[in-house]
């Protein structure tokens, strides 16, 4: 989907630089009425021809829906808190989860997907932090999917994770409307990308559980507005939890990592 | 921003079922798209108009119900709507975390012949 933004077929994303040759399965796959939709009706507003009204009543989808529900099931399972950072290009996203995964040795095992266009870059990067990183190459794909993630996920040990961060594709858009079977949405927001962007991006900040204004230690410099911009959060965001983080210096970082820590206890315990 | 997708997706949905009730012609789409989906009604029907090409819907014409966004207030027990897309409550001002209408995205029904 997405061809607007250049995309092609879902299953054409690559996963470390390797990309299918064929679909692993039929995108058309029989897909009978579980609701007993699809049934026809009488015409009742044009008696002369034989139009007729046929109700499908179907989410267009759904068919992502119900694989992220799939994965759900799979990751709780498994035990595994699951993340689906979501943020603009630029915004700090592969250097905060760099850090996360450092601060976090010793209290959480960590697994990463990571989706871009093209490049490894990314998950060289957070390898660096030595845990296992899958690189989804979507192509000129501006989201991830479910299936996708389902096929990355199947090249980690899950059993040996705590927790599974999927770095989505830095986009504010499309990603909003595609659920991949995370336990909770983590949007960042830098400092210098403006107080408004959470107006600008409403469904996206909408659906987050987390908040992180990231590169804190450039607010003076930007004169960012922190009291308008938490606000903004507050308003666009309601059900999120803020935090405000630099990367760079550490500071902010141990709030995050507690959060974290105490999430798996709670899915652990459930 | 990926309207052309979800049309895509949209059209292939439309014309299995017109396909399977013997249909040789789509005469109309009916969708249903809430304010929050995060899809443009514009963008979806010029879309449409250029994937409908050599298909049973070739001729077919888009209808789009836009649904406006609400909320529920837990406290006050009641559903308001949120025009401005902020969530606080008319009454109590609390923000409102349920958003119980705007997310649709969804093929209501097809008339074909």
């Amino acid at each position: 989907m997405c061809q607007e933004c250049g995309c092609n077929k879902k299953s054409e994303a690559g996963i470390n630089g390797t990309y299918p040759h064929a679909h692993d399965h039929d995108p058309d796959h029989p897909h009978s009425h579980e609701h007993g939709h699809g049934h026809e009706h009488e015409p009742n507003h044009e008696p002369d021809q034989e139009h007729r009204t046929i109700d499908v009543n179907e989410a267009i989808l759904d068919q992502n829906d119900r694989l992220a529900e799939r994965n759900r099931g799979f990751f709780k399972a498994k035990g595994l808190l699951v993340l689906n950072v979501l943020s603009s290009p630029g915004s700090g996203k592969t250097t905060f989860l760099q850090k996360t995964i450092e601060a976090l040795k010793g209290r959480l095992r960590v697994g990463v997907i990571v989706g871009d266009l093209a490049t490894e870059n990314d998950a060289i990067r957070l390898r660096s932090t030595g845990a296992p990183a899958v690189q989804i190459n979507t192509g000129t794909m501006c989201h991830l999917e479910a299936e996708m993630v389902a096929k990355a996920a199947s090249q980690l040990k899950l059993d040996d994770l705590d927790l599974l961060i999927i770095e989505n594709v830095g986009n504010l858009v499309c990603p909003a409307s595609f659920d991949l079977g995370e336990d909770l949405r983590v949007v960042l927001l830098s400092v210098t990308e403006g107080e408004d962007k959470p107006l600008k991006y409403p469904p996206l900040f909408h659906s987050a559980h987390v908040a992180v204004v990231s590169k804190i230690d450039l607010a003076a410099a930007t004169e960012f507005n922190r009291d308008l911009a938490l606000g903004n959060l507050r308003q666009l965001s309601p059900k999120a939890v803020i935090f405000e983080v630099s990367a760079k210096t550490g500071q902010g970082m141990e709030p995050w990592c507690a959060f974290l820590v105490k999430r798996h206890q709670e899915l652990k315990n459930a | 921003m990926h309207e052309v997708g979800i049309m895509q997706n949209t059209l292939s949905m439309a014309l299995k079922q017109a396909q399977a009730s013997g249909a040789t012609q789509v005469h109309e789409l009916r969708m249903r798209i809430g304010a929050m989906s995060g899809v443009v009604p514009d963008a979806l029907t010029f879309a449409f108009e250029v994937l409908r090409k050599d298909t049973l819907a070739a001729e077919a014409k888009l209808e789009i119900e836009t649904v406006p966004a609400s909320c529920w207030c837990a406290r006050c027990q009641t559903e308001f709507p949120v025009p401005d897309l902020i969530y606080e409550c008319p009454q109590c001002h609390e923000p409102s975390v349920e958003l119980r209408r705007g997310l649709e995205l969804e093929l209501v029904s097809i008339e074909v012949s």
